[in-house]
C-alpha cells in the first residue's frame, strides 16, 4: 500500500542508545533475554507464528509476547512463565517481547466480560492473565502434540511433552518444538476447545524461582526507557505548565523566548506553553524565561491544610451498610470516636514523565515511544491530538522507570504529539522533576471520622466510618472490614471538589482507609486493655485473614510490651490479597523521629507464580509505605503545589530503611491474587500501633513527621 | 565550547553550550543513556558517574569540569556486565524498575575501589545519596556486601 510506504519505515530509522547504533524496529527495543547484547531482531526473525502469543524458530527458540508494562514489578517474566508452563517450553530458550498494542487481542477486562484494555495497574496483571495464559499455553502444547502425532503417524494420546520436546514413550522418539514448528504441513490447532491444564503439582516453572528476564539490562545501562530514545533529527520539547490546575496561559514575551538560541517553535496549549528546541539546554532556558499570565481557576482557592480542617462528616453518601449501626450505637455500653487524616502524596517514580513522537512525512501516521501503564490509552490520546485513527499510531512500549499509578494517564503522550505536530521533526518531550511534582496528580488527602460502639464485654457492635476529601472514588476502596465480626457497620464518603488533579497511587484507597480503620481498631483494643493482636484474633471472621494474622505474629515473635523506646505494632490489610504487617520501631522522644527497625509481612496471594519476585514486591511496597507514612506530604497554597523536588519532598533513603523486611507467602491453591500493592496499606497503622505501644498515645495524622510526633508526645 | 576528556577509555571532544552539564551531554550528545536524569539538583543520585574514579553527580557537573580528566559511566564499568557489583546485583535480583540502578552501582563501585571491605554503616553512609523509589535498599546492601566479599575484598 502506497500509504504505508509514505509512513515511517521502521527499518529506515537509525537510532543510537548506549553508544551503539542500531536499526530501530519498534519492539526490538524490548527484545532479548538475559542481557544479550545481540542485535537480532526477534520480531523479524524467521519463525512459525503459532498464534498472537508465540512464535517458534526452527532452532527451538520460543518467542513469547507479553502484554503488560514492565515497571519493576516483574510481569515481563511472570506472565510469560505462566504460558511457558502450560506449553511446557524450555525456559532457557524463551525470548520475551513486548506485545503490540492491541487491546482486542492482548487486553483483559477489569472483570470477566468487561471491556478489554491493556492497563497495567491495580495489582491485576498476574491475577487477570493467569487463566488466559494457561489456556493459551495449553492450546499451543496441544497443537505441538497433534502435529508430532501427524508426523509420526501415531495416536496423540501416546505422546507426552518434556520441556521443549514431544516424546513418544513407546518408541523412545523425541522431537523438539522447533522441528515440529518447522514441519511444512504444520497445522494450527489453537482454536481447539480440547484443553488439558496441568495439575499444579506438575508445575515446572510456576512457583519456582526464576531470575527476571529484564534484570541484566538494568545493571549495565542497556535497558531502554522512554527518555533514552534518540532519533535522527530529533528535537526536544518542554512545557511550562500551569502552576494552578485549570489556569490558562498567556505568554507575554514571545519574541524574547523565540530569540533564544536553539528555540524552533512555541506551542500554545490549554494548560501551558510548549517549546521545541534543538537542545536540552535551550529548552530549559526557554522554559525559565517565559513570562506567562495565568487565568485563575477553581483550584486557585485551595489551601490543603486549612481546607482539610474544614471538612465535616455531614451529608456524606452511603457506600456500604450492614445491619443497623445507628440503633446499635444507641444501645452500646461505650462509644468511642476518633478522627484521622492523611495528606496528599506524590508518586515520585524515579523517571520523570516523557515521550517521543514522530509523524510520518505526510502526517498520516505517527509513532510513539513511551513507558506507559496504559499504552492503548496513550495511543488513543496521540490519535485524538493528531486527528488520526488510533490504528495509524504505532506504539513502542518501553521499560517504565516506575509507575505506581502515575503512568496510566495518557496526557504526556498527547502533549508530545502536540509539540511534534508543530514541527517537522520527531520530538522528545521531557518533564523536569519540578514539572513532575508541580504538575503531579496526587493520592487525595482524606479526613476520616470514625465512631464505634462496644457492648458490655468490649466487643465492637457498631462501626461507622466517613471519609471526606477530593478524588471521588479514589478514597472509596479499602474501608470494607467484613473479615471482622462487626454486626452493624457503615461506610460513608463525601467528595470535595477542589479542582485539583488526583490519581491512583499504589494501593489507592487502601492506604488512607486501612490506616484509619486499623489505627482505630488498635485504639479500641488498647482502650479495653487488650493486646491488639488478640483483639483482632477474637473478632476474626475470615480463615485466610486469620492465617496471615497468626503467622505474622509467629514469625515476628509478637510482643505487645515495649522495651524502652522500642515497640511492635500490628495491622491487617486486604488490598486484593490478605496481608498482615508487623513493625518494630524506635522512637526518639527528643527529635520526634520514628525509625522502622524491622518489618514482617505475611501475605496470602493464592498461587504465587514468581516467589522471589513476589517477595521483592512486598519489600518494595513496605519501603514505599514507610516513606509515605513517615515523610511524604504534598501541600497546596492557593492551588499551587508547594513542593518541587526531592529536597522538599523527601522520600525514604537507605539510612532510614529497616535493617530487615521479612516476607512470607502462605501456601495456597487459590488462583493468584494481587501482590504489587499488598504490602503497603498495613505499614502506616502498624507504625501507629507500635507508637501507641511505646507511648500510650495515638498518631492520627499521616505522615508522622517529627513535628507531628513531638506534638502528640506533648499532648 | 569544545571540551576534550577521556570517556570510558576513549578520548572524546564535545561541542556544547557553556552551561551544559555532563549529564545531558553524556546522554544526548554522546548517546550514553545508562546515566539517568532524576532530579537535576544532586538530590537523587540517578546520574552518578565517576570523575577520575570518584563518584559525582553528573546533573550538577558542568562539562568544562571534565576537561582533560577521565570519566567512567555505567557503560564503561565492565567489558560485559561482569563487574563484581553487576554480577551481585543480578544474583540478588536487586533492580525493580531499574531506573536508579546505574547510579546505585556507580556509587557503590567508587566506594569499593577506595574501601574494598566496607562495614554496613559505611555502605549506608556512602549510598545514602542515591534514591530508590521501588525500595530495593535491603537488596542493594546485600549485593554490595556480596561483591565486597567475593569480588574485590
Amino acid at each position: 500500500m502506497e500509504e504505508v510506504k509514505k509512513g515511517i519505515s521502521r527499518r529506515n530509522f537509525l537510532f543510537t542508545a548506549g553508544g551503539v547504533t542500531i536499526g530501530i524496529s519498534g519492539y526490538y527495543l524490548f527484545s532479548g533475554i538475559s542481557g544479550s547484547k545481540s542485535n537480532v531482531d526477534w520480531n523479524e526473525i524467521e519463525s512459525r507464528q503459532i498464534d498472537a502469543w508465540v512464535k517458534i524458530t526452527s532452532d527451538d527458540r520460543v518467542i513469547i509476547y507479553t502484554p503488560a508494562a514492565e515497571m519493576g514489578q516483574g510481569s515481563m517474566t511472570s506472565v510469560p512463565v505462566i504460558l511457558a508452563e502450560e506449553m511446557d517450553a524450555d525456559w532457557d530458550k524463551v525470548t520475551v517481547l513486548s506485545s503490540p498494542v492491541d487491546a482486542e487481542v492482548y487486553g483483559v477486562g477489569w472483570y470477566p466480560g468487561g471491556r478489554k484494555n491493556m492497563t497495567t495497574a491495580g495489582s491485576r496483571t498476574v491475577r487477570s492473565y493467569y487463566q488466559p495464559m494457561r489456556e493459551a499455553g495449553a492450546k499451543i502444547r496441544r497443537t505441538l502434540l497433534q502435529n508430532a502425532a501427524n508426523i509420526w503417524k501415531v495416536n496423540v494420546d501416546e505422546l507426552v511433552t518434556e520441556p521443549g520436546k514431544v516424546v513418544h514413550g513407546a518408541s523412545g522418539r523425541k522431537m523438539s518444538y522447533g522441528k515440529i514448528a518447522d514441519f511444512k504441513d504444520f497445522q494450527n490447532l489453537t482454536n481447539s476447545s480440547d484443553l488439558q491444564l496441568k495439575e499444579p503439582k506438575d508445575f515446572r516453572l510456576i512457583g519456582k524461582i526464576i531470575p527476571r528476564s529484564d534484570i541484566p539490562k538494568k545493571t549495565d545501562g542497556s535497558a531502554i526507557y522512554g527518555i533514552d530514545i534518540q532519533l535522527p533529527g530529533m528535537k526536544y520539547g518542554f512545557i511550562n505548565r500551569s502552576p494552578v490546575n485549570g489556569a490558562r496561559p498567556e505568554l507575554t514575551n514571545e519574541e524574547e523566548v523565540k530569540n533564544i538560541d536553539g528555540v524552533e517553535e512555541l506551542v500554545n496549549l490549554d494548560h501551558g506553553i510548549g517549546v521545541v528546541t534543538t537542545s536540552i539546554e535551550s529548552g530549559l532556558e526557554a522554559k525559565k524565561k517565559m513570562r506567562i499570565n495565568w487565568t485563575s481557576s477553581k483550584a486557585s482557592s485551595h489551601n490543603s491544610g486549612m481546607d482539610l480542617e474544614k471538612y465535616t462528616s455531614t451529608e456524606a453518601s452511603e457506600i456500604d451498610k450492614v445491619g443497623d449501626p445507628v440503633t446499635a450505637l444507641g444501645k452500646s455500653q461505650t462509644v468511642l470516636e476518633s478522627e484521622f487524616s492523611n495528606s496528599y502524596v506524590y508518586h515520585a517514580q524515579m523517571e520523570p514523565l516523557n515521550a517521543v513522537v514522530a509523524l510520518s512525512e505526510d502526517k498520516s501516521s505517527a509513532e510513539l515511544w513511551i513507558g506507559s501503564q496504559a499504552p492503548d490509552a496513550a495511543q488513543n490520546a496521540v490519535a485524538d491530538t493528531l486527528e488520526l485513527d488510533p490504528k495509524a499510531i504505532k506504539v513502542n512500549q518501553l521499560y517504565l522507570g516506575g509507575g505506581f499509578g502515575r503512568r496510566t494517564l495518557p496526557g504526556y503522550a498527547a502533549e508530545c504529539a502536540s509539540l511534534a505536530k508543530a514541527v517537522n521533526s520527531p520530538v522528545k518531550l521531557i518533564w523536569t522533576r519540578e514539572d513532575d511534582v508541580g504538575y503531579g496528580a496526587f493520592r487525595p488527602q482524606v479526613r476520616h471520622f470514625l465512631k464505634s460502639g462496644l457492648d458490655r464485654s468490649g466487643k465492637i457492635v457498631s462501626w461507622s466510618h466517613t471519609a471526606v476529601g477530593p478524588g471521588d472514588g479514589l478514597s472509596a476502596g479499602g474501608a470494607e472490614i467484613d473479615y471482622y465480626k462487626i454486626p452493624n457497620r457503615q461506610f460513608h464518603r463525601k467528595n470535595v471538589d477542589h479542582g485539583i488533579r488526583t490519581k491512583h497511587w499504589r494501593g489507592v484507597g487502601h492506604g488512607p482507609n486501612k490506616f484509619a480503620v486499623e489505627a482505630f481498631i488498635d485504639q479500641i483494643a488498647r482502650s479495653q486493655g487488650k493486646d491488639p493482636f488478640i483483639f483482632r484474633l477474637e473478632m476474626m471472621e475470615n480463615d485466610r485473614a486469620r492465617r496471615v494474622l497468626e503467622r505474622a505474629a509467629e514469625i515476628a515473635n509478637w510482643n505487645p510490651v515495649p522495651i524502652g523506646d522500642q515497640g511492635m505494632g500490628i495491622a491487617l490489610a486486604d488490598r486484593d490479597s490478605f496481608s498482615c504487617g508487623i513493625a518494630q520501631i524506635s522512637l526518639n522522644r527528643q527529635t520526634g523521629v520514628i525509625r522502622v527497625l524491622k518489618y514482617w509481612c505475611v501475605v496470602d496471594a493464592g498461587v504465587v507464580v514468581q516467589p522471589d519476585n513476589a517477595v521483592a514486591q512486598v519489600e518494595g511496597a513496605v519501603m514505599m509505605g514507610i516513606s509515605s507514612s513517615l515523610k511524604e506530604r504534598i501541600e497546596f497554597k492557593n492551588g499551587v503545589v508547594e513542593q518541587s523536588n526531592f529536597h522538599d519532598y523527601p522520600i525514604l533513603r537507605m539510612s532510614e530503611a529497616p535493617k530487615s523486611i521479612e516476607v512470607e507467602f502462605v501456601d495456597s491453591d487459590h488462583p493468584p491474587e494481587g501482590i504489587g500493592e499488598a504490602g503497603i496499606p498495613s505499614v502506616g497503622p502498624a507504625i501507629a500501633s507500635a507508637f501507641a505501644s511505646i507511648t500510650g498515645k495515638h498518631l492520627r495524622d499521616m505522615p508522622f513527621t517529627p513535628e507531628r510526633v513531638l506534638e502528640v508526645l506533648k499532648s | 565550547m569544545r571540551t576534550e576528556f577521556l570517556l570510558n577509555g576513549e578520548t572524546v571532544i564535545v561541542d556544547t553550550p557553556e552551561d551544559a552539564t555532563l549529564l545531558w551531554t553524556l546522554r544526548e550528545r554522546l548517546n550514553l543513556t545508562g546515566t539517568k536524569y532524576g532530579c537535576g539538583i544532586s538530590s537523587c543520585g540517578a546520574c552518578t558517574i565517576h570523575l577520575d574514579g570518584s563518584a559525582v553527580r553528573s546533573c550538577s557537573t558542568p562539562v568544562s569540569v571534565a576537561a582533560g580528566r577521565e570519566i567512567t559511566t555505567i557503560e564503561g564499568l565492565s567489558s560485559d556486565n561482569n563487574h563484581p557489583l553487576q554480577k551481585a546485583f543480578q544474583q540478588e535480583q536487586v533492580p525493580q524498575c531499574g531506573y536508579c540502578q546505574s547510579g546505585q552501582i556507580m556509587q557503590a563501585a567508587a566506594m569499593l575501589k577506595s574501601n574494598p571491605s566496607p562495614s554496613d554503616d559505611e555502605i549506608v553512609n556512602q549510598m545514602n545519596g542515591v534514591l530508590c523509589r521501588c525500595g530495593t535498599y535491603t537488596r542493594i546492601l546485600k549485593a554490595i556486601k556480596k561483591a565486597s566479599q567475593e569480588g574485590l575484598g
